[in-house]
């Protein structure tokens, strides 16, 4: 077929950020994935308590301090958290390494005072669906930070080699702040539900 | 820009017609030998892979249907023992849905739908690598593990307490539910991968009212995905915990319960059936201008019907439960739900049916293909709208009369049109053509064979005869329509083979093709066949929804990428204007790699909790070598 050129597109930048980048995109489509697994999570939880008897089943109600630590760590995380994006938009090196060390250690206490929390719903697993429902959440919720924590972890890594100083890197940890907000905000509805739900 | 290094700066501006595609050929290649067959990325090598790996389980399948039906030709046989028995329906039905019909439908898309929107590779084509082996190994798993006696024996929807830990010991329901986490995987990165292709990666001008319907519908399919598949996974999750560490979530003595397990599967299994389906109508819409010779009738009605269908989608998983003994007030509902969904379904026959009436249609294979799934998907749909209804629902549940009405729906409604685009785009992907006269063979036998074998199931389930039973008395009056129906099975295996021979025999000695054989109106005829690896040496830009009519003898073409990398244009979400030129990864062993290392995770931890934690080590391993730049040009931003 002949080709007749209407266009020419030499000077269009080599990458896009936001929402002109694929990943951008691609980390949106997978928030919703995880999302709707996380609503679905809660939906079983609702879905057993309205038949049972009581609620919480056969147990105390969770402790509320390791959850509500977590809870503050977390909210906290949020601002340290953004100020990194915004210092990526800017391509500001030194103070993205910096914040990436931070948000790195942000990711890692909220994980040692999960410890804690485990013990602190006062139900195992393996009692009842109460407790089995419990675990899923928590278990979930950790699996997420982890996930963010062990990304945050290789990406600030990578911004003290030689590929960091690269719009691509910048782009990249945008998109690991916009997850990391989603792990936050994944939390609050689960916290709700582990800790506030058994006291109404 | 262009006084630096000449070589590594390259752009298409600066080159002849045959040096530039020598050198995007050379840039976009995929090595021969082993390592390039493992480390490709190109998404027509990998549809290929997976469209043929799904035929291969549509034939396994096929060949369990015919072991049934040579049980059940005649009362009290004995070619099986009822344990077999219920594996070979299980096998049957988990293959077809989660190894057969749902990727086949991904497959086509994965090849087609980077070429109908005029783009260079799909969106993440290194996940794409992965999901097809990830897809691979949970088909090999369940296979293998039918093979060594384990397979799943619990019906395809696996319902609690049949599949818990009290009535089904051993791991035949953990092979089901892990095989489920590998499907689940594959389909949601595909699923991604599509969503950002379309919405990025559209040509310069392909506005969102000139996208080809096929795309249309994998994007409404690809969100249903998104949406429904999580449920499952959910499901399996929580079966597979119950069975393995003790979880009570379908346990009723201890506050679980079963009618949980009814309603994730089928907040799933409802949409499934229109993630099958819609990507199915997506062909029938594309393929019928092309044989009624007009562009389609309805294109605004067709897309609004694509999505209501996918929205409605998830208000009537409640309707497969209607035996369970809910509120009457949810019976309603999802009665009035069921039927609602008749008016996109309807509305898209009639755009199909005014498009033949005003067009001069062409009788070849591919629209036969479409005219015989017409007829029999409103067949389907009929039946459909009857178990709709509560008190005929109870009379026939678990009967094959709904046996009857889903082949009627997935075969109607999904394997014909899926037959007929084979015929259609084959020689896109191969560069040769298929036989019309063994088409024609094929689809006669196929249609005669397959009316003549689930229409009297209708007649079977009205009587009574339950679904998934092994044997039945001679003293029952089915067994003359059952012999009818195992007979008839015999003429739709002929057609099939027919179709399997024509297939093999053309893909190596079928007439050559040429580029657009059919003269088509969509972008993935207007490149060679098969394409080069870099699909379009100037990307195509858009001005109407047939393009290849609106301009039948030159293309408008963009220029201005560059050569020396794998370069694709991004363009806004809803108009499509170019905003950047951004790169498209290299090929890579890691996604096989992190395929190897799920794999093993996956099926280590249907016998210990213990393999996620240890398990996934290599997994992140394998990710982070994946992702870690290589200084490559692609890197450049």
């Amino acid at each position: 077929m002949k080709e007749r050129v209407v266009d020419d597109l030499s000077d269009l930048p080599l990458h896009g950020m936001g929402a002109a980048s694929p990943t951008w995109w691609g980390t949106l489509a997978f928030m919703l994935i995880e999302g709707t697994g996380f609503a679905l999570a809660l939906a079983v939880y609702l879905y057993l308590m309205s038949i049972a008897p009581t609620w919480p089943l056969d147990a105390k109600q969770p402790d509320l301090l390791p959850g509500t630590v977590v809870t503050l760590l977390l909210i906290g995380s949020v601002v340290p958290n953004i100020l990194v994006s915004r210092w990526a938009e800017r391509r500001e090196l030194r103070k993205v390494r910096i914040g990436m060390v931070v948000m790195s250690v942000l990711g890692i206490a909220p994980l040692i005072v999960r410890i804690f929390e485990f013990p602190a719903l006062n139900i195992n697993w393996d009692i009842n669906a109460y407790g089995s429902t419990l675990w899923l959440l928590l278990g979930l919720h950790t699996t997420h930070i982890i996930t963010d924590l062990v990304d945050t972890l290789v990406l600030g890594a990578l911004m003290f080699t030689r590929h960091g100083d690269n719009r691509r890197r910048y782009g990249d940890v945008q998109d690991n702040a916009m997850y990391w907000n989603f792990v936050v905000l994944a939390w609050l509805p689960i916290y709700a539900f582990i800790y506030w739900i058994p006291r109404l | 820009m262009r006084n630096g290094n000449k070589v590594r700066e390259q752009h298409d501006t600066d080159l002849e017609r045959p040096a530039l595609e020598a050198a995007l050929a050379h840039t976009w290649r995929t090595p021969a030998g082993l390592w390039g067959a493992l480390t490709t990325v190109d998404h027509k090598i990998i549809g290929r892979r997976y469209i043929f790996t799904a035929f291969v389980f549509l034939a396994l399948g096929g060949v369990l249907a015919a072991l049934m039906r040579l049980q059940l030709a005649q009362p009290e046989a004995r070619v099986m023992g009822p344990d077999r028995y219920n594996q070979i329906f299980t096998m049957h039905g988990a293959n077809m849905m989660f190894l057969f019909a749902v990727p086949v439908m991904e497959a086509v898309a994965v090849y087609l739908v980077p070429l109908m929107v005029g783009t260079r590779n799909i969106a993440f084509p290194r996940l794409n690598a992965f999901s097809y082996w990830i897809y691979l190994a949970g088909g090999a798993l369940l296979w293998i593990a039918f093979a060594i006696d384990m397979g799943p024996d619990v019906g395809w929807f696996a319902y609690v307490p049949l599949s818990g830990p009290q009535y089904a010991a051993g791991k035949r329901a953990d092979i089901w539910a892990q095989m489920i986490t590998f499907t689940e995987v594959s389909a949601l990165a595909v699923a991604v991968e599509l969503v950002v292709t379309i919405f990025k990666q559209r040509a310069p001008g392909m506005s969102l009212d000139r996208i080809p319907l096929f795309v249309w519908a994998m994007l409404v399919t690809s969100f249903l995905i998104i949406m429904a598949m999580p449920a499952i996974m959910v499901a399996s999750t929580s079966l597979i915990l119950d069975r393995l560490v003790g979880t009570h979530f379908f346990n009723p003595a201890e506050g679980g319960d079963v009618l949980l397990w009814q309603h994730l599967f089928w907040f799933f299994g409802h949409p499934e059936v229109y993630i099958i389906f819609l990507p199915a109508v997506g062909m029938v819409s594309t393929m019928l201008p092309t044989f009624a010779r007009r562009p389609v009738f309805g294109y605004l009605a067709l897309v609004m019907a694509l999505i209501a269908t996918g929205i409605l989608a998830f208000g009537l998983w409640v309707h497969h439960m209607f035996v369970t003994g809910l509120p009457r007030l949810g019976e309603s509902f999802f009665t009035a739900s069921s039927m609602a969904i008749a008016i996109p379904a309807g509305i898209q026959i009639f755009c199909w049916l005014a498009t033949l009436w005003d067009g001069r249609p062409v009788y070849r294979t591919p629209l036969l293909f479409v005219i015989g799934f017409i007829f029999t998907f409103t067949i389907g749909g009929m039946t459909g709208v009857m178990v709709a209804s509560v008190p005929f629902d109870t009379q026939v549940h678990d009967t094959y009369f709904v046996v009857a009405h889903f082949h009627y729906v997935l075969i109607g409604g999904a394997v014909f049109p899926l037959l007929g685009a084979v015929y259609y785009w084959f020689p896109k992907i191969t560069g040769r053509m298929m036989s019309e006269t063994a088409g024609r063979w094929a689809f006669w036998l196929i249609f005669i064979g397959f009316n003549l074998t689930f229409f009297p199931m209708h007649i079977l389930g009205l009587q009574g005869m339950p679904r998934r039973i092994y044997t039945y008395q001679p003293d029952l009056p089915w067994h003359g329509l059952n012999l009818f129906v195992s007979l008839s099975a015999v003429i739709l295996t002929a057609g099939f083979l027919v179709f399997f021979i024509d297939a093999i025999r053309s893909g190596r000695r079928g007439v050559p093709a040429g580029d657009n054989p059919w003269n088509a109106p969509t972008l993935e005829w207007a490149t060679s066949s098969p394409p080069p690896p870099y699909n379009f040496a100037r990307i195509p830009v858009v001005g109407g929804s047939n393009p290849l009519w609106e301009q039948p003898d030159t293309l408008a073409v963009a220029s201005g990428l560059r050569t020396h990398r794998r370069e694709v244009v991004v363009t806004t979400l809803t108009t499509a204007r170019p905003e950047a030129r951004e790169s498209s990864p290299r090929n890579s062993i890691w996604p096989l790699l992190a395929a190897i290392a799920t794999t093993i995770m996956l099926i280590w931890s249907i016998f210990s909790p213990w393999a996620v934690v240890w398990g996934s080590v290599p997994v992140a391993v394998a990710l982070i070598g994946w992702f870690w730049p290589k200084r490559t040009p692609e890197d450049e931003a």
